[in-house]
């Protein structure tokens, strides 16, 4: 049966409270979850205050003060701080997003909790191993495939096909959608998560592709794309403003339409 | 999960591809929704005969589905119904139930529940409404 609760080695337990940073006027709470490999304990909670007077607005921007100035052993991955790069994807305050553009000020009062991506296996603190998502990324195949011979210059589109394709290009690959999904918890192993399926619609969209219906009948499964059932979670978390249920209805749409 | 990962030694690709795509679902998505929208135009008239039948004895009952299209409006939900109910509740089973043998038993009942109840639904109308 599908898991509800977290086996034993992985329910959170107790917390270190790291002490105010001194002389700060104005410090903020955050509540960082912790799991190290090596140490065979199980994961705590961590507490740390942040001199917000020291540091920038955003939460990366506290994440990088405490491993500055507090604690050197957190890990998390981050690189670009735009939002552009997607490594730094993590639950916020019980949402899905990119640490670097969501502003510590956002997060209504009290503590800034920050947890893993859900329902991933854990490296180290907040990095989850995303092996599986990547793989299912590379099963769907994401470049051009064509069999007419490549002309001379570029595979031409029009302004209205490559229109097609706004929405679903700009998808930074972060898995904050995929981890929000119920469905992807339940079945990560079969389904393959509105990220892949938003760019698997990316391609199967595109007016140069000439595998549109290899594309298709490579989804069309009960589990790899009939799993979503359009609960939106993934809509709701996506900080580049994507939408992929949509784009999984649009997949759902053309099958039928190939078939009636 | 992760353990079962973790043990096998197989490339994340040939996990995530495994036995390929199964080629179909399409028809049970789209007879799912066609049984939806067949209900949102029968439970009007259903809901109605329904309280027709209220308080009525056998003989009563008998008279009303005695009439063509009360007889063939309540067949159709019937089936509608059943088919749909059949649907969902597989895909509650692919969503919760990962034990291989147990998912199969699970909707093998599922399938002979449904058709049960389609079947003794469908000759208990049929049987009121010819008198037979």
């Amino acid at each position: 049966m599908a898991e509800f609760a977290l086996p034993k080695n992985s329910q959170i337990t107790g917390g270190k409270t790291w002490p105010k940073p001194a002389g700060a006027t104005e410090v903020r709470e955050f509540r960082v979850y912790r799991w190290n490999p090596d140490d065979g304990k199980n994961p705590s909670v961590d507490t740390y205050y942040v001199d917000v007077n020291d540091c920038g607005p955003m939460v990366l921007d506290g994440l990088i003060w405490i491993k500055n100035h507090i604690d050197p052993s957190l890990t998390f991955r981050r690189s670009c701080r735009e939002g552009v790069c997607g490594s730094c994807a993590m639950n916020i305050d019980g949402q899905n997003t990119l640490a670097c553009t969501r502003s510590m000020h956002d997060v209504k009062d009290g503590a800034v909790k920050i947890n893993p991506l859900p329902h991933q296996p854990v490296v180290k603190d907040l990095v989850p191993d995303l092996t599986n998502f990547y793989a299912q990324y590379a099963s769907i195949e994401p470049w051009l495939k064509t069999t007419s011979p490549t002309p001379q210059k570029e595979w031409r589109q029009s302004h209205e096909d490559r229109e097609k394709l706004d929405g679903l290009y700009e998808c930074i690959l972060c898995a904050c959608c995929s981890t929000s999904c119920p469905s992807y918890w339940w079945n990560s192993e079969r389904y393959l998560g509105p990220a892949a399926l938003l760019q698997a619609t990316r391609w199967v969209k595109d007016s140069r592709d000439e595998a549109t219906g290899e594309r298709l009948d490579n989804l069309e499964d009960p589990f790899r794309l009939y799993r979503c059932h359009t609960i939106m979670n993934c809509a709701k978390a996506c900080p580049k403003g994507l939408n992929p249920a949509e784009a999984i209805a649009e997949l759902k749409l053309k099958l039928v339409e190939r078939q009636i | 999960m992760s353990n079962a990962r973790a043990k096998s030694m197989r490339t994340p690709l040939g996990r995530v591809r495994n036995l390929g795509a199964a080629h179909s679902g399409t028809g049970d998505f789209w007879r799912q929704r066609l049984t939806a929208v067949a209900m949102t135009l029968l439970i009007v008239p259903v809901v109605v005969v329904v309280i027709m039948l209220l308080g009525r004895n056998q003989a009563g009952a008998a008279q009303i589905l005695g009439s063509i299209p009360i007889a063939v409006i309540m067949l159709l939900f019937v089936i509608a119904s059943c088919w749909h109910m059949k649907i969902g509740m597989q895909v509650v089973i692919e969503d919760y139930v990962h034990n291989e043998p147990l998912k199969l038993i699970a909707i093998m009942a599922n399938n002979f529940f449904s058709v049960t109840v389609a079947l003794a639904s469908i000759y208990a109308l049929i049987k009121l409404s010819t008198g037979v």
